[in-house]
């Protein structure tokens, strides 16, 4: 059985303490590297990430882009949606089929 | 284009034709392959932006009831509410092989007590959280099945990539090297062979010779 972490900011996070999520609330860049590398290696087969800090997380990111476990997902925190999840979806659309057909809209 | 070096000989002619058919095999079969993990992919891909496009709209909505909830009670009984909580949440992690990517699949299990309920005492927390957690609750499966199809989608796009890769690098790379290679081992072979017959016209011409001269050589004498 593995567990579902998500990391950001405080206001973000918290929330998800209720319904069983493990929650990482991080102050800055380092922490929260540090706190998706604990995750990962925690078991956690799935982590949320906030979008400010999905930004400067990227490379760590990668590193499990090619791996079945765990799926790092990037989501809206509290301070609103910026489009960054989307654009990660993009990106895998633009690798896979080498052109953007799917995102013409945007 | 490198050339392939070869020796020109039969043995080698025959190897390179087996080579060449495995090679036109391969390329055939790679190239299905990658059409139908571009189906699928962009399959996953539509649903996931659908998806993310609804995840995204009610993570706004939660964030807001939160932020409401938050100005209503005070910081200290929201923290005492929500950081014990009663229920933990259990993700089981099976796979699936698409087209032999292996890719995961999650499913959710609420455990613990009073899963389905609060995980709070209400005495001291207000109506607004109560929404905002149960608004959460309700989109944990969504959440958790966004997480599945990006992650499939991820390593979908690993993958035709790579397929791609071995499909161009076999029909503009190693078949048309085979190709080149059988050609100049077939001409040099008929070189040969030509050779061979020239050589044994001219040999016969100066037999004839021989025997004709042997024969004139004869008459005289008579």
């Amino acid at each position: 059985m593995s567990k579902i972490g998500i990391l950001g900011g405080r206001d973000s996070v918290l929330g998800f303490l209720s319904i069983g999520f493990v929650a990482m609330p991080v102050k800055d860049e380092h922490e929260a590297r540090r706190a998706l590398h604990k995750l990962a290696a925690e078991d956690c087969a799935v982590i949320f990430v906030t979008e400010e800090y999905a930004a400067p997380l990227a490379e760590d990111i990668a590193k499990y882009k090619d791996t079945p476990t765990p799926a790092v997902v990037v989501i809206p925190g509290a301070g609103g949606s910026r489009g960054i999840g989307m654009a990660a979806l993009k990106s895998a659309s633009e690798r896979a089929i080498g052109a953007n057909i799917l995102f013409k809209d945007e | 284009m490198a050339e392939l070096r070869v020796n020109p000989t039969r043995m080698e002619l025959k190897n390179l034709k087996n080579k060449l058919a495995t090679a036109r095999r391969g390329h055939k079969l790679l190239k299905d392959k990658c059409d139908e993990l571009m189906r699928r992919f962009l399959d996953i891909v539509r649903e996931n932006k659908a998806l993310r496009t609804k995840v995204e709209a009610s993570l706004a909505s939660v964030h807001r009831s939160f932020a409401t909830a938050s100005a209503v009670t005070s910081s200290r009984s929201m923290r005492e509410a929500l950081v014990l909580p009663t229920r933990s949440t259990e993700l089981k992690v099976g796979t699936q092989n698409l087209m032999s990517v292996v890719v995961p699949t999650f499913s959710l299990t609420a455990t613990g007590e009073g899963a389905h309920d609060m995980p709070y005492g209400v005495a001291f927390t207000s109506g607004e959280l109560d929404a905002a957690v149960r608004e959460l609750s309700a989109m944990a499966d969504n959440l958790v099945r966004l997480a599945e199809l990006e992650k499939s989608a991820q390593m979908l796009a690993q993958e035709i990539e790579r397929t791609r890769r071995r499909v161009n690098a076999l029909e503009y790379i190693m078949i048309p090297r085979y190709e080149v290679a059988i050609k100049s081992i077939t001409m040099k072979l008929d070189e040969n062979e030509r050779g061979n017959t020239t050589r044994l016209m001219k040999v016969k011409d100066m037999m004839l010779e021989a025997a004709l001269e042997a024969k004139r050589a004869a008459d005289a004498q008579a």
